[in-house]
């Protein structure tokens, strides 16, 4: 891969290119083959990825998806970008509100600050993932019968990080809920049909 | 012939129900496309190089560095050097590159030199001796108090006392009109005096003392007279889909734009005009929309920027969203308000007397008037208002524009004085209800049912909890009102031969339930289930309808819907009567069925019944407003009562909402199930702006310190307590027609809990947000003062 030209030669993962250059023993100028660079640094291995687009592979919802995608691009824009998965919002893009709340390897994480790069090996499913076809999950459902959304854009994140709250608490009391999903920000104030969602104890993950 | 009266409530099989809302199913599946997801083939990134500074003007822009990198498709300077900005983050530089890390890039190789000019962004009391602003009214004046919502006859009165400063020609005038001036104000500039413009430096434009009765003896033979000191900080609409538009030339005379706005039908004429093509040959195109709240009515400049771009990029798909940290500085805020009030009753407890001289600002434009005093009609005021020009991303309307400042004014000042007279605030309230106009009997049915819902009478007790401990708890309320009519709408209903109903509308469904209650109306006109009628909306192709603000969306597509289902029920009749060997006024449509109402055993399957129909689709327009087709179906003037019950910790100032109430009107009720999600929200927004949000501006760099959701933030799902709504529903309402309810229940929350902490601690933090500094602070010096 050639160097971009219009790059000024930046630090990357803490280690300056010259340092890559003196510790690896190979020239930049070489094509980079599959995978990251490892390099040491303050004794330890380090991936070196990019500069430029590097392949990064992502297993989505149980499919395996590939991309050539810059080093810098978080797991969210990797998702919405470059695989149409726009479930998951971009909102605040600082890991505060929740809207890009998804599932890695069964735990909630907000995809806006993971890196698509650090996703590799590991299995997410996003709010596309948890239904099958068109049929709604029990926790979907709940979300239409107590009716908590208004403007939607909140909801996806909320639903994933409600199944996951639920598989964790399978019967939460008032005071589960104030903390198990405070990390989801909605503007038009839906948390009242939340509460209730979460008190009806919708089961199970399948449609 | 036709009944265009809503139905009587014992024939009505959806309206006034409880039911889900249509769009939640895709909406809960994340399958619901916002513009922020529209993501075709080929789209281009666009970004917008925004201003560093407060206050500056542009010296010189070199965008050659940007225009040379690979990917970069497009680069459009939006303000040229020389020009004069105003507030930091204004746009001042677009690109359009392959992916978004590479417009980055773009934007970071963009060189701007600014001369930096002095700014000034405090909102702090103005000072003592300031002059009234008599000079000629300049056009910006104008339109600034146009953007502000300065009540008609406050402007033409300013028109008429000053001149304007400016030539508005016929095409102005028009436009203006065009846009929702009122015609009144239209004349009254067609008429104005011209006067030279003297240019004023001052960033205070104060009005002149508005005064009635005799406020001077009030206030001396009064029984009781309270003076405070009482506001809201500015704070953001923070919608959770930023602003943004994507805009793509299928030929080079044919706009394709996708835009996430309030206002479907009124963005073409805003797109067409800085571009200079026909506002016929935009389309524009929205599902769904993450919020507004009042500041989605514009294609704004970086909508523009995308049609620029895409221009430029040979046609190419260009988004923009705007990213978090523009959204919070520029595209919209709530003008600040504060008041140093005065207000007196009788010894009956009778409101005599009302004096305020507030101030607030909405950015360069100074923002809007708080109605003062609010509700009550005092029969003697003295008031002046200063509007504070501030170098800062312009206010927008957001929900009931001055209402909730105007609440927070008057109804603390209010409990002050019930306090001092030692008297339960809901009796001194209920005495003076004569004095709130024409809504007088909604707010007396409405005040004893919030008060058993909050169980008033047993938890309220006189100012300053006396129990042991450092946690005081306390109860508070609010009264609000709002307009609320009907928009203009245009409704096409079509039935086809197989029975199938189609709705034609291009307007827009904000979460508040739009789609849900224009598919109510018909298919309970027409007597067939809801899934019987596909919906159309969001695309400019469709008949007009208006912009969604002013709670005026719901009122408007339910009429023009009503009047659209009535006449082609009452032409499917006539096609149909022959078969029943019965006249087409002894017909009814019920149960999917079309049958002779005296005899239901004659009738046909609502299928059956449309195949008489022919071989052709038949489509009825219905309009609001249609005075051809009386009764009017919509109506304004709503009354609601908020109460709340709070904890205070008094040794870190943190406030907890135990308890809110809110008991509401909105004529009559097409779906109780989202009518109460849009008051239990608006608590909700309320119990944010109380406590929490509040637009922090750095007065030495002029800048948001708080762009974001980490500092700038809302409620969450732990801050909300128990809420309970009661709408008000059935007889003296149903009959009223149906008023828009996204403003009214929004403005009480502020005004509720800053009762309910004063009723806990004893002292009043005087203005919002109610931040534990501010509560220690109060404590600390009994109230008197703040300078948070």
């Amino acid at each position: 891969m050639k160097d971009d030209p219009t790059r000024k030669p930046e630090t990357t993962s803490g280690v300056s290119r010259r340092d890559f250059m003196k510790i690896s023993g190979v020239g930049v100028a070489l094509p980079l083959v599959l995978g990251p660079k490892m390099v040491e640094a303050a004794g330890e291995e380090v991936a070196v990825h990019g500069p430029g687009k590097v392949p990064v592979a992502l297993t989505v919802n149980g499919k395996k998806l590939s991309a050539q995608l810059e080093p810098r691009v978080t797991l969210l824009d990797a998702l919405r970008d470059n695989f149409d998965l726009t479930g998951a919002k971009r909102v605040c893009d600082r890991g505060v509100c929740g809207a890009c709340t998804v599932l890695m390897d069964g735990k909630t994480v907000y995809a806006c600050a993971v890196l698509a790069i650090d996703a590799q090996g590991k299995n997410i499913t996003t709010i596309e993932g948890l239904a099958k076809g068109d049929a709604l999950t029990p926790v979907m459902q709940a979300f239409v019968a107590h009716d908590a959304q208004q403007c939607g854009f909140c909801t996806p994140g909320f639903i994933v990080a409600t199944t996951h709250f639920l598989e964790q608490h399978p019967n939460p009391n008032a005071e589960d809920i104030r903390r198990g999903l405070s990390g989801n920000y909605c503007r038009c104030g839906t948390y009242n049909g939340i509460r209730a969602v979460a008190l009806a104890k919708p089961e199970g993950r399948a449609s | 012939m036709s009944e265009y009266t809503w139905p009587d409530p014992a024939t009505r099989p959806l309206l006034g129900k409880r039911i889900s809302r249509v769009d939640g199913p895709v909406k809960a599946s994340g399958r619901a496309k916002y513009t922020y997801d529209y993501n075709p083939n080929g789209l281009l990134a666009g970004k917008i190089l925004r201003c560093p500074h407060a206050h500056a003007r542009i010296v010189s822009i070199d965008s050659s560095a940007a225009e040379k990198m690979a990917g970069v498709k497009a680069v459009k300077v939006l303000q040229t050097p020389g020009t004069e900005i105003f507030w930091a983050g204004d746009e001042v530089v677009a690109v359009a590159a392959v992916d978004e890390s590479t417009a980055e890039d773009a934007i970071r190789a963009i060189k701007v030199q600014y001369e930096v000019l002095p700014h000034f962004v405090s909102d702090a009391e103005p000072p003592k001796n300031i002059g009234v602003n008599n000079g000629p009214i300049s056009r910006d004046d104008f339109e600034d108090m146009e953007d502000n919502q300065v009540p008609d006859e406050q402007v033409i009165a300013a028109i008429k006392a000053n001149g304007i400063s400016f030539k508005p020609d016929d095409k102005y005038l028009k436009d203006a009109q065009a846009s929702g001036v009122d015609p009144q104000v239209v004349e009254a500039l067609r008429s104005a005096k011209y006067a030279e413009g003297k240019t004023s430096r001052s960033p205070y434009k104060k009005t002149a003392v508005q005064k009635q009765g005799d406020p001077d003896k009030a206030f001396t033979s009064a029984a009781a007279v309270s003076e405070g000191f009482y506001g809201a900080s500015c704070i953001t609409h923070c919608c959770l889909e930023t602003h943004g538009m994507a805009s793509e030339w299928p030929t080079d005379k044919d706009l394709v734009v996708h835009v996430s706005t309030q206002n479907l039908s009124g963005i073409a004429p805003q797109v067409s005009e800085p571009l200079g093509i026909p506002a016929g040959n935009i389309q524009v195109l929205q599902q769904y929309i993450g919020g507004g709240f009042g500041s989605k009515f514009s294609p704004d400049r970086w909508g523009i920027a995308t049609a620029q771009l895409s221009k430029a990029a040979g046609g190419k798909p260009v988004k923009i969203m705007l990213e978090r940290d523009a959204e919070q500085e520029v595209a919209g805020m709530r003008p600040s308000g504060f008041a140093r009030v005065k207000i007196a009753a009788d010894k009956d407890g009778k409101l005599v007397a009302w004096e305020s001289r507030s101030w607030g600002t909405g950015g360069m434009g100074g923002g809007g008037t708080p109605p003062l005093p609010y509700i009550f009609e005092i029969p003697n005021q003295r008031k002046q208002h200063i509007a504070i020009s501030t170098n800062q991303g312009s206010a927008r309307a957001w929900r009931a524009p001055n209402h909730p400042q105007a609440a927070v004014i008057t109804m603390t000042a209010i409990e002050d004085l019930a306090a001092k007279m030692n008297m339960d605030p809901v009796d001194l309230i209920t005495r003076n209800l004569e004095l709130t106009g024409p809504r007088e009997k909604i707010y007396r049915d409405e005040l004893p049912i919030a008060a058993e819902l909050m169980e008033w009478k047993k938890k309220w007790h006189p100012r300053g909890d006396k129990s042991a401990g450092p946690i005081k708890r306390g109860l508070g309320l609010s009264l609000h009102t709002w307009g609320g009519r009907g928009h203009n709408s245009d409704c096409d209903l079509t039935i086809h031969p197989d029975g199938s109903v189609e709705i034609k509308m291009a307007t827009q469904d904000l979460g508040t339930g739009c789609r849900t209650i224009i598919t109510i109306v018909a298919a309970d006109t027409l007597g067939i289930p809801l899934d019987n009628i596909k919906l159309l909306i969001g695309d400019s192709r469709y008949p007009v309808s208006g912009a969604s603000g002013g709670s005026t969306t719901s009122g408007g597509v339910t009429s023009s819907t009503r009047r659209a289902a009535v006449d082609a029920r009452d032409q499917l009749f006539a096609k149909v009567a022959p078969a029943l060997k019965a006249q087409p006024k002894e017909l009814e449509a019920v149960n999917a069925t079309v049958r002779v109402k005296s005899d239901p055993s004659r009738s046909l399957r609502w299928k059956e019944a449309c195949a008489k129909i022919g071989a052709m689709p038949m489509t009825i327009r219905g309009k609001n407003p249609d005075k051809s087709k009386p009764p009017d179906l919509t109506n304004s003037g709503v009354g609601g009562v908020q109460m709340a019950d709070v904890s205070v910790d008094t040794e870190t100032g943190i406030v907890r909402v135990n308890k809110m109430v809110a008991v509401q009107d909105c004529g009559l009720v097409v779906d109780v199930k989202t009518a109460e999600s849009q008051v239990l929200g608006a608590l909700i927004m309320g119990i944010s702006y109380a406590l929490y949000e509040e637009k922090i501006l750095d007065p030495v760099s002029g800048r948001m310190l708080n762009p974001n959701m980490e500092f700038y933030r809302l409620a969450g799902i732990a801050d909300i307590g128990e809420m309970k709504v009661h709408m008000m529903i059935g007889k003296g309402y149903d009959e009223r027609g149906v008023i828009g309810l996204a403003e009214p229940p929004v403005i009480s929350p502020g005004a509720a809990i800053s009762n309910a902490i004063a009723n806990a601690i004893g002292v009043r933090v005087p203005f919002l947000p109610l931040t534990p500094a501010r509560v220690l602070e109060a404590l600390e010096n009994g109230g008197t003062h703040a300078t948070v």
